[in-house]
């Protein structure tokens, strides 16, 4: 589904990424770990467009396409979807109305036909009724006022009611108390799909142990210095990215 | 990148004023210029008393001596007042029409182009419509409804004729003809608009809207409007404008002026869009108007809601006089300038009578080249004891070659009274726009999401009808002011 080869990307000039290789498949989850610094949310930057962040060398794929010449809203209708680490406030926006204009946009781009109010109504409450949330959440502007948790359990439903092939979790897991953290994995879980990817980008690995990854990569210093199964992120957790961070000084 | 090159063309076709084109309807205009001649040309066409050709007249002198306001920050070359028309009719072979079917075709197609169906659409939707198309109203409709409580609803050249005692006693009260140079032109020429009178404890049975456009070459256009609420009566008044594309600059002077008894309530809505001159601010309107409010009864109240898209240059102060105690008066104001456009706008809020209020709500914003002023003064008489004023102005910038400002005066004679200000500025944010786009959304409609929630309060403010259209009209005074 998603093919990076050889990615390079700098940011203010200043080389972040040099020479990422990264395959994710239909039903994956992968776990990108690494310590601050080490181009994490660059990745996930670069793989949604934002300004700013420019692709010196590489390619990407998403189902074939070359996703590095669309525009960030053609991505989002190619099905990539960035949960935010720090989900922007919107003020005056109700939580609905931003979420069927984003909704009709990505059908519309995929030449499906907008949904009407009332189908839309339908298809929202369903999905609050999934994730266990409650409609009161709806009706608030975009994030405004959210608790941390709040913030990270609007991003799930953002991703509930999108679909998207390919979702980016970007540190979902900071700033959230244990119980929140739980809450948000559940909603992910609750939105697994054969036919979807989850690419989790994070710190810590507590967040993987109720989301649990097939592969586990360690990313430092812009490149991928070590790939593994789910132990690795224990391994990760016991002796610290210090050997990694080193590797990818020298 | 070819994707790129399409959407550049597409972004610049929407960019084009989407209600640029002209009617060639003959129009009997008077002579070009002003004078005196030109006022009792007017006068005579209009077949006015003489009460009202001596008031023009009066108002002419006067004008001639006045200096041009010159506080606002706009600027403007100097305005050739010989260089223009000041009287056009559309042509009609009888002497009016007196039904739709008797309106020239050509007319209702225009309107049907600009998106206002003069038709029985408009009764199901409650509207009634007076519509100005140059400045003769060539058709009321669903006047019968109105009638039936007693609500008079005309244009104000018929309301000279039929009711010249509620025109002599009220008109020029609120706004009188030596108020400012503009305001004195108007006076002077003025030509037609709506005269609305509620009856004593009549609230009115459904919105009333006038589209007023401007039509023919040169034609500057100075509508006069005066609405009387009398002692517990309610009326909700809806006023948008668009224009055809021209060439040169149009002067255009309204006056308007509201009138509360005790305990009446009057709402004034307005989605001005007027062309706003080409990128380079060629060719746009100025919009220089006077609209005051007397809250002459206790308890009475008086709400300005605007939505200012348009025009090339924007002079307008909608404001209140609190005369009667208890009385309220309110101002929600969205400004959006983009381009070369320039908006000087705000209210005054005069507080005379006791426990009188105001609010004021004002969202300012800036994209392209444009200017955005928000200017307010809130002045407490020294008898108004127990006053209170709040007042809000937000100024939202797009973009690093604009410019908001924000300019409140406010003069207090009574210790009474609590007078509250509160200003912001900011950029729309980066991440925001981003967000949007990760969503699925264009750049477009994303910046028109933001803007729109940025306006939220005054929007809310809109009757229905007028909302939607003011958040659509939204995103499209922005296209173009991003990226």
């Amino acid at each position: 589904m998603l093919e990076i080869k050889n990615l390079h990307a700098t940011v203010d000039g200043k080389a972040i990424l040099k020479g990422i290789d990264l395959t994710v498949n239909a039903g994956e989850i992968h776990a990108i770990m690494g310590p601050n610094g080490s181009g994490k949310s660059t990745l996930s930057y670069v793989l949604t467009g934002r300004e700013g962040y420019t692709v010196t060398e590489g390619e990407v794929l998403f189902k074939g396409k070359n996703l590095l010449d669309m525009d960030p809203e053609e991505r989002a209708g190619e099905g990539v979807f960035l949960a935010f680490q720090y989900p922007v406030e919107i003020p005056g926006v109700p939580n609905t109305t931003f979420l069927k204009e984003a909704l009709n946009s990505v059908r519309r781009y995929r030449g499906e036909g907008e949904l009407d109010a009332m189908q839309f109504v339908k298809l929202v409450r369903e999905k609050t009724k999934m994730l266990h949330m409650s409609d009161d959440m709806l009706k608030r502007a975009v994030n405004v006022g959210f608790s941390g948790g709040e913030k990270k359990r609007n991003e799930a439903l953002q991703m509930a009611v999108l679909e998207p092939s390919l979702a980016v979790l970007d540190e979902t897991d900071s700033g959230l108390d244990i119980d929140a953290l739980k809450t948000v994995a559940d909603s992910v879980n609750l939105l697994r799909r054969p036919e979807n990817a989850l690419v989790l980008i994070t710190h810590y690995q507590r967040l993987l142990d109720y989301i649990v990854p097939d592969h586990v990569h360690v990313l430092a210093g812009g490149r991928i210095q070590a790939s593994g199964g789910k132990e690795l992120a224990h391994e990760l957790e016991a002796r610290g990215y210090a050997e990694f961070s080193a590797g990818a000084a020298a | 990148m070819a994707a790129t090159v399409e959407t550049v063309e597409r972004v610049r076709a929407l960019d084009k004023y989407k209600y640029g084109f002209v009617t060639d309807i003959e129009s009997e205009t008077a002579p070009k210029g002003l004078s005196e001649d030109t006022v009792r040309f007017i006068s005579a066409k209009k077949g006015e008393p003489e009460w009202l050709l001596e008031w023009r007249l009066k108002a002419y002198r006067h004008w001639l001596k006045m200096p041009e306001p010159g506080w606002s920050k706009v600027q403007f070359p100097p305005i050739d007042y010989q260089d223009s028309y000041y009287y056009s009719a559309p042509k009609s072979p009888t002497d009016g029409p007196k039904s739709l079917d008797e309106v020239d075709p050509k007319l209702l197609e225009t309107y049907a182009k600009l998106g206002i169906p003069l038709n029985e659409q408009k009764l199901l939707a409650g509207v009634a419509v007076d519509a100005v198309f140059d400045s003769v109203s060539v058709a009321t409709t669903f006047k019968k409804n109105l009638e039936e409580v007693g609500v008079i609803f005309c244009p104000i050249s018929e309301a000279v004729k039929n009711h010249p005692e509620l025109v002599r006693r009220y008109l020029g009260s609120v706004v009188p003809y030596a108020d400012n140079k503009h305001a004195c032109l108007n006076s002077a020429v003025f030509t037609d608009g709506s005269f609305v009178y509620i009856p004593k404890g009549v609230r009115c049975p459904m919105e009333l809207s006038t589209y007023f456009r401007i039509n023919a070459q040169n034609t500057g256009q100075f509508e006069r409007t005066l609405i009387i609420a009398e002692e517990g009566s309610y009326v909700s008044y809806l006023e948008g404008c668009t224009a055809p594309q021209r060439d040169e600059n149009q002067l255009h002077a309204a006056v308007v002026e509201l009138v509360a008894l005790d305990d009446a309530e009057i709402k004034y809505s307005t989605v001005q869009n007027w062309y706003p001159g080409d990128e380079e601010g060629k060719g746009g309107i100025y919009n220089f108007v006077t609209k005051r409010g007397a809250c002459r009864g206790r308890n009475s109240k008086i709400s300005w809601t605007q939505v200012e898209t348009g025009s090339a240059i924007t002079w307008k102060y909608p404001s209140c006089i609190l005369q009667g105690d208890n009385s309220v008066g309110e101002f929600y104001s969205i400004a959006i300038t983009n381009n070369r456009q320039q908006a000087d706008t705000g209210t005054k809020m005069i507080h005379l009578g006791k426990n009188t209020r105001s609010r004021i709500i004002a969202k300012g914003i800036a994209a392209g080249r444009s200017d955005s002023t928000y200017r307010g003064l809130v002045r407490i008489g020294a008898k108004a004891a127990g006053a209170r004023n709040f007042t809000q102005c937000d100024s939202l910038l797009i973009g690093d070659k604009c410019g908001a400002h924000t300019v409140p005066y406010i003069e207090t004679k009574n210790r009474r009274a609590i007078v509250e200000h509160e200003a912001t500025t900011s950029r729309i944010s980066e991440d925001q726009l981003f967000y949007c786009r990760q969503r699925g959304m264009s750049q477009e409609d994303a910046v028109a999401l933001v803007v729109n929630g940025f306006c939220r309060e005054v929007m809310q403010q809109l009757p229905m009808e007028f909302a939607v259209e003011a958040q659509k009209l939204v995103g499209i005074s922005l296209e173009g002011s991003v990226g």
